[in-house]
């Protein structure tokens, strides 16, 4: 099954969110690097590859979608596709999506079936998705 | 210390030469002291960094890299032996130039967080590597430097004149370059680091193009980088190495 990566500044953001996609798509694997040891904000590289080789084992040979908050998550993220042989590196599809609706859209397409072209469409899709209750919406 | 006659060797790949473990010991002299040089200046000017950094950033560099490189100082000096955490496994040992170099900089990765913590961690990261290849203390600075500011660029996708660390990097690397023939080492990288200095300090008039400090567009002219700054004392520290060393 397609695996779900989330990078963030927060631990609690990142389980936070975690805990929303496991809520909509309970069987979706979800792993997450998110704060500095600590308890501190920031994201290091390492973590973020340590979770990339977690969420590939879990893949069983799938993709992953990495949705990541802001500033440094892309360095990061960077940095641990470094670290990852060719192989892994092309299981790997890292999106602008937003990092909550984005992250539970993808779990929701995944749970689905999606193919891994169709969970980086939905997640993406959710940066165009009206959030306030509309008349006749 | 090498002695001046394994100095004349220094040229060929490593091989089992008398000269070789004194080069190594001295190429590892180098790296620990410029790390432990570099732990110090920034904790001593944490709090100007982080004055640098809340005029055209978000206020963190100083206090980030102190406490980075504050955890790097304290396992190079203390030889503490924590196997819970292999990501400093090297640093407790008296280990050679590229070991010290790649496991401070996996710890920077892990401790300083923000980009400064990935841009710098990187860097030392892949100096460590380019250490590894050559060990020769007489071109570690070269090649050291080198190896940080293809990693930065290649992360950070910034070029001279960007506002950033680069500003001061790459004058220095090219001073480097520069040297005269028969230069000693140390007056070569004590002029790389006039030009880090001289490079950091143009910084001001620039209009930030990468990381927090674009988001204030012109108003980011007119201040010092921060990130120059810290790179110019790493530059700094990595002469006084040499020269003590």
């Amino acid at each position: 099954m397609i695996g779900l990566v989330l990078v963030g500044h927060s631990s609690e953001v990142v389980s936070g969110v975690r805990a929303m996609v496991r809520q909509a798509a309970p069987r979706v694997p979800v792993e997450g690097a998110g704060g500095l040891s600590g308890g501190r904000l920031g994201t290091s590289g390492i973590d973020v590859a340590s979770a990339l080789r977690r969420a590939l084992d879990a893949a069983g040979g799938d993709s992953l979608i990495v949705l990541l908050d802001l500033g440094s998550a892309g360095l990061a993220i960077d940095i641990a596709l470094d670290e990852l042989g060719d192989n892994d590196r092309a299981r790997v599809r890292v999106s602008e999506a937003p990092f909550v609706e984005g992250a539970v859209l993808a779990g929701v397409a995944i749970a689905g079936g999606a193919s891994i072209d169709g969970v980086v469409a939905a997640a993406e899709a959710a940066a165009r998705t009206p959030k306030l209750p509309r008349d006749g919406g | 210390m090498a002695d001046p006659a394994s100095r004349e060797d220094a040229g060929t790949p490593a091989t089992a030469n008398a000269g070789r473990p004194e080069r190594e010991a001295r190429a590892a002299g180098i790296a620990r002291a410029w790390l432990l040089g570099w732990a110090a200046v920034v904790h001593e000017a944490r709090g100007r960094l982080t004055d640098l950094d809340a005029a055209i950033g978000d206020g963190d560099h100083g206090i980030n890299l102190d406490r980075g490189l504050t955890a790097v100082a304290a396992e190079l000096s203390r030889g503490h032996n924590d196997n819970t955490d292999e990501r400093a496994a090297a640093l407790d040992r008296p280990a050679d130039a590229a070991a010290i170099l790649g496991a401070a900089g996996r710890r920077i990765m892990g401790t300083v967080g923000g980009a400064s913590g990935a841009l710098y961690g990187r860097a030392f990261v892949r100096a460590g590597a380019a250490v590894e290849l050559d060990g020769d203390p007489d071109r570690l600075p070269e090649a050291a430097l080198a190896a940080a500011i293809q990693s930065i660029s290649d992360l950070g996708h910034a070029v001279p004149g960007d506002k950033t660390m680069l500003d001061a990097l790459v004058p220095a690397l090219e001073a480097l370059h520069a040297g005269l023939p028969g230069e000693p080492i140390a007056a070569r990288v004590r002029r790389a680091a006039d030009a880090a200095q001289e490079g950091a300090l143009a910084t001001v008039p620039l209009l930030a193009r990468k990381g927090r400090a674009s988001y204030l567009g012109e108003r980011s002219i007119g201040h010092l980088d921060p990130g120059a700054v810290s790179s110019a004392m790493l530059i700094r520290c990595l002469a006084e190495a040499v020269e003590r060393t």
